[in-house]
C-alpha cells in the first residue's frame, strides 16, 4: 500500500471559477475558431494579442511566482483552470511553455531578474527540452565550451515564439539564452498551435543560471500535472461541440443525436471526462499543496487524461463524419493538439511505467 | 418530541452545528453506558435523541441538521464503542424504504416504521422487479385490487428480491389500474410479509449460492392504511426509492485500492512468480482506471458536501461495474492454475454481499451482476445521454397505450 496524504481538495473555489469566466471571456474574443485556423497558416502561428490580454492584461503569466518574486503568488490551482479554457480554445499562445514549465524551472534556480520577466509576461521563457521527454526520462545537453553553448536540439516547443531559453548543457548548467543569439527553425509541427522548433546554438552566449537537473525535473512535472487540465478542456470542447452538433445533425428524418449507438458513445465519453476532470484537480491540487502525493497524482492524470483527450477529439472528428475531415472545421486543430499532448511530457505508457514504481506494482 | 430536541439550547432557533452534535452524543453516552446497555435499548434510545440520522425531521431519529454533519456522531460513538445498527444487513430498508417513507408516507406511518427500521428490529426488503419487468420496470404486471372496505388484494410474482426470506416488510408496486398507460397505473405499497400469501424461495446464481429470491404473492391483504401516496402515483413515489439506490450503489467513499483492485494488486506483490509482461501492462491500466473512479467517486462526495450535488453520479455505478468485471477477470487469470479452482459451489444464503469477498472466481461471477442489478449499463448510458448531455430521447411507442394493450 502506498502512503497518501491529507484528502485532495476537488473542487473548484469561487475565486477560480471567476478566474475561468474572465479566461473564457477574453478567449471568445481573441480565439474563434476561423481565426485560429487562418493563423495556422500565416508566418506567425502564435497569437500575439490573446499573450498579452492574457499575461500583461490580466497577469496570468506570474500565477506560479510569489509576490515577492515578481509573481501574482497564486498556486497551480488556478494555472490549472486556465489551461482548461486555454485547452477548450485550443489556444495559440505559449502559457504550458512559458508560464509553467520555464517559469517552474526558474523557480529552481537563482535568476530571479528573469522570472519576474517572464512573470511579468514581457518576456517569453521556453524550456529547451523536447516536448517529449518524460518527467523522469533523459533528456539531450548542449556543450558549454569557452563561455558559449555549441550543439543542435530538436522538438522544443513554442520556441519560435520565445525571447529567451533555458538550456541544460554537458557541465550540469542551466544557461538562460536570448533567442537572437541562436538559430531557431520552426519545423512543419503535427500540432499547429503548438508548434516544435530546432534551435541551433553556434558559440551562443550564455548565462549560468542554476542546475539543470533539478529544475529540469521540477519543471517536466509540473508541466506534465497541469497538461492534464489543459486535455480535460480539449476534451470538454469535443464532447460539448459534438453533442450540440447531433441534436441538430438531421439524416433518416431524426436528429443524429437520437439514435443510441451514438448516444452510448457520447454518454461514455462524458464518463471519461468527468475522470479526468477528478484526475487533473487531484493533480493540480497536489502540486499546489506540495503535497507527498505529487509523483503519484502527476503520473496518476497523464496516464488517464492523455487518452481520454485523444479518444475525445477522434470521437468528435467521427461523430461529425465528412465535415469533420475537413480543413474548414476546427476539429482537426483539437485533434492534432491532443495527439501532440499524448506524447507532450511522456507518454501514458511512460507515466504507468512511473506508477510501477511509485505505488510497487514492479514489472516481472 | 424529545427530551434532547425539546430542551433549551442550540435546538431553539433552529441551527444545529458539530459542537451541538458532540455534545448531544456525549448526553446520549452519558444516559445509556455503553458497557451496561443492551444493544436494542442503545440503538433505540440513540433515535429517539435524533442522533439515527441528522438530516431526518425531530422525532423521527434526526434533528433537521444538514446530512454532512452525520459523520460528527458517527465518529463520536465509534470512539466510544457503541454498537451500530449494521447496516449492511438492512440496507435496503435504509436506503430505500426509508428516503421513501419519509417523502410520502403519512404521519403514522412515519412514526410506525422508521424506528424499528433504523434500529434493525425489522428487515425491510424490495419487491420491484419481475420476471417480465426488468429494465421495463413500468411494464409490471403484479395486480392489486381493491375490495369494497377499500384494503388491496394482490396477485403476482417478483424476482431479485434480496433479504426477502429475512424480512419483515417490503416495499412493493403493483398495477392498480390496466386501462391506462403503464406509468400512470402503479401504486405504492408496505407489504407485511408475514401475509400467509407471500410465499419466498431462494434463487440460486450463478455464484453457487442465493443472495436473491423469488417472491410469489397469492391473495396477499394489504390494508389502505399501508398505501403510500395517492393511488395510481407509484411510479413518480418509486422514483425516490430507485435515485436512492443507485445512489447507495455508486457513492460510497473508499481509500486508495479499496475496491476490486486491492486484492489482485495484492497478489501482484506477494507473488511474483505470476507475473507476466502483459498482466502488468492490463494491470498497471486497470489501477489508473481505478484510481480515477475513486478519485471521481471523492469528488462527488465532496460536491455533496459543499450542497452541490452533479449529475457525476449516474456515472459512478457505470464505471465501476465495467472496473470490477475487468480487474475481476484479471486475478483470475493472474492467479494461473489457481485460476482454474472455485472456493465452494455449495448453496447458501449470505447476510450481506461483498463483492471483493471470497476468491477470484466468485469476485469474477459476482461482478456480472454489476452491470445488471439497480439499473443495467446499456440503460444507464440512455440516462446520463438524455438526461446530463440532453441527446432526445428513444422514439417511443409505449407511452400512451393503456397497459392491458402492451405488447408481451
Amino acid at each position: 500500500m502506498t502512503t497518501q496524504s491529507a484528502t485532495p481538495d476537488l473542487l473548484y473555489s469561487e475565486e477560480e471559477e471567476a478566474l475561468r469566466d474572465a479566461v473564457r471571456g477574453l478567449l471568445s474574443d481573441h480565439c474563434d475558431p476561423a481565426g485560429v485556423i487562418a493563423r495556422t497558416e500565416s508566418g506567425a502561428p502564435h497569437d500575439r494579442e490573446a499573450w498579452k490580454a492574457l499575461a500583461e492584461g490580466m497577469g496570468l503569466a506570474g500565477l506560479l511566482v510569489p509576490e515577492a518574486r515578481g509573481g501574482q503568488g497564486a498556486t497551480h490551482r488556478e494555472a490549472a483552470v486556465v489551461l482548461e479554457e486555454l485547452g477548450r480554445a485550443v489556444a495559440p499562445v505559449p502559457y504550458l511553455t512559458s508560464a509553467v514549465v520555464a517559469t517552474e524551472a526558474l523557480l529552481a534556480c537563482d535568476a530571479d531578474d528573469l522570472l519576474a520577466e517572464l512573470a511579468s509576461g514581457r518576456r517569453i521563457g521556453a524550456l529547451a527540452v523536447a516536448l517529449n521527454v518524460a518527467p523522469s526520462a533523459a533528456y539531450k545537453a548542449v556543450r558549454y565550451e569557452g563561455g558559449a553553448l555549441h550543439g543542435e536540439l530538436t522538438g522544443i516547443a513554442d520556441a519560435v515564439a520565445a525571447d529567451v531559453l533555458l538550456v541544460p548543457a554537458g557541465d550540469g548548467g542551466l544557461y538562460a539564452v536570448d533567442t537572437q543569439a541562436v538559430t531557431v527553425t520552426p519545423q512543419v509541427s503535427l500540432d499547429l498551435t503548438r508548434p516544435v522548433a530546432k534551435v541551433v546554438f553556434d558559440a551562443a552566449t550564455a548565462r549560468r543560471v542554476g542546475d539543470a537537473e533539478p529544475a529540469v525535473r521540477r519543471a517536466l512535472r509540473a508541466g506534465a500535472g497541469l497538461l492534464a487540465s489543459e486535455q480535460l478542456g480539449l476534451a470538454e470542447w469535443c464532447l460539448t461541440e459534438t453533442v450540440r452538433y447531433l441534436k441538430e445533425r438531421k439524416q433518416f428524418n431524426r436528429p443524429v443525436g437520437g439514435f443510441q449507438a451514438l448516444k452510448h458513445r457520447l454518454a461514455q465519453l462524458w464518463l471519461e471526462t468527468v475522470g479526468a476532470r477528478a484526475a487533473a484537480r487531484n493533480a493540480a491540487d497536489a502540486l499546489a499543496t506540495g503535497s507527498t502525493d505529487t509523483d503519484v497524482a502527476v503520473a496518476l492524470a497523464q496516464a488517464y487524461a492523455a487518452p481520454v483527450a485523444v479518444h475525445a477529439a477522434e470521437e468528435a472528428l467521427q461523430l461529425h463524419a465528412g465535415i469533420g475531415m475537413t480543413w474548414e472545421h476546427p476539429v482537426h486543430l483539437y485533434l492534432k493538439r491532443a495527439k501532440a499532448d499524448s506524447l507532450a511530457y511522456g507518454t501514458a505508457g511512460n507515466h504507468r511505467e512511473a506508477l510501477a514504481g511509485l505505488v510497487d506494482l514492479q514489472a516481472p | 418530541m424529545t427530551d434532547a430536541a425539546s430542551r433549551d439550547g442550540a435546538g431553539r432557533d433552529g441551527a444545529i452545528d458539530a459542537a451541538e452534535l458532540r455534545c448531544r452524543t456525549q448526553e446520549l453516552l452519558a444516559a445509556r453506558p455503553v458497557a451496561d446497555t443492551d444493544r436494542t435499548d442503545f440503538l433505540r434510545a440513540r433515535f429517539d435523541a435524533g442522533l439515527a440520522w441528522v438530516h431526518y425531521p425531530e422525532g423521527l431519529g434526526g434533528l433537521g441538521a444538514p446530512r454532512s454533519l452525520q459523520t460528527v456522531v458517527d465518529t463520536e460513538l465509534e470512539a466510544a464503542g457503541a454498537p451500530d445498527n449494521d447496516p449492511r444487513r438492512i440496507g435496503i430498508g435504509l436506503g430505500m424504504a426509508a428516503p421513501t417513507i419519509l417523502g410520502f408516507g403519512t404521519e403514522e406511518q412515519k412514526r410506525r416504521f422508521l424506528r424499528p427500521l433504523w434500529v434493525g428490529e425489522e428487515v425491510w426488503c424490495q419487491l420491484f422487479s419481475e420476471p417480465g419487468a426488468g429494465s421495463d420496470l413500468a411494464a409490471l404486471g403484479t395486480r392489486a385490487v381493491r375490495d369494497d372496505a377499500g384494503d388491496w388484494m394482490v396477485n403476482g410474482q417478483k424476482v431479485w428480491t434480496s433479504s426477502a426470506h429475512v424480512a419483515r416488510w417490503a416495499i412493493l408496486i403493483a398495477r392498480t389500474d390496466p386501462d391506462v398507460p403503464k406509468h400512470r397505473g402503479i401504486t405504492y405499497f408496505v407489504c407485511d410479509m408475514s401475509d400467509p400469501g407471500v410465499e419466498v424461495r431462494p434463487l440460486r446464481q450463478i455464484t453457487g449460492e442465493a443472495e436473491f429470491n423469488e417472491v410469489f404473492l397469492t391473495g396477499v391483504r394489504i390494508p389502505d392504511a399501508h398505501r403510500l401516496g395517492e393511488v395510481g402515483d407509484g411510479w413518480r413515489v418509486a422514483q425516490t426509492t430507485l435515485m436512492n439506490e443507485r445512489f447507495s450503489i455508486g457513492g460510497m467513499r473508499i481509500p486508495r485500492e479499496g475496491g476490486m483492485i486491492g486484492p489482485v494488486a495484492k497478489t501482484w506483490r506477494e507473488r511474483p512468480d505470476l507475473r507476466t509482461h502483459d498482466l502488468h501492462q492490463r494491470l498497471l491500466k486497470l489501477w489508473v482506471e481505478a484510481e480515477v473512479a475513486r478519485l471521481t467517486g471523492e469528488r462527488l462526495r465532496q460536491q455533496l458536501v459543499a450542497g452541490q450535488p452533479g449529475p457525476e453520479a449516474s456515472g459512478m455505478k457505470l464505471a465501476f461495474a465495467r472496473l470490477n468485471q475487468e480487474i475481476s477477470g484479471l486475478e483470475v487469470e493472474l492467479l494461473g492454475e489457481e485460476g482454474l479452482s472455485y472456493d465452494d459451489w455449495t448453496m447458501r444464503r449470505p447476510d450481506f454481499v461483498d463483492f471483493t469477498g471470497r476468491d477470484a472466481g466468485y469476485r469474477y461471477l459476482r461482478a456480472k451482476g454489476n452491470s445488471i442489478e439497480g439499473g443495467t449499463s446499456e440503460v444507464l448510458l440512455n440516462i446520463v445521454a438524455e438526461r446530463v448531455l440532453g441527446l432526445p430521447s428513444e422514439p417511443r411507442t409505449d407511452k400512451d397505450v393503456a397497459w392491458k394493450d402492451l405488447a408481451r
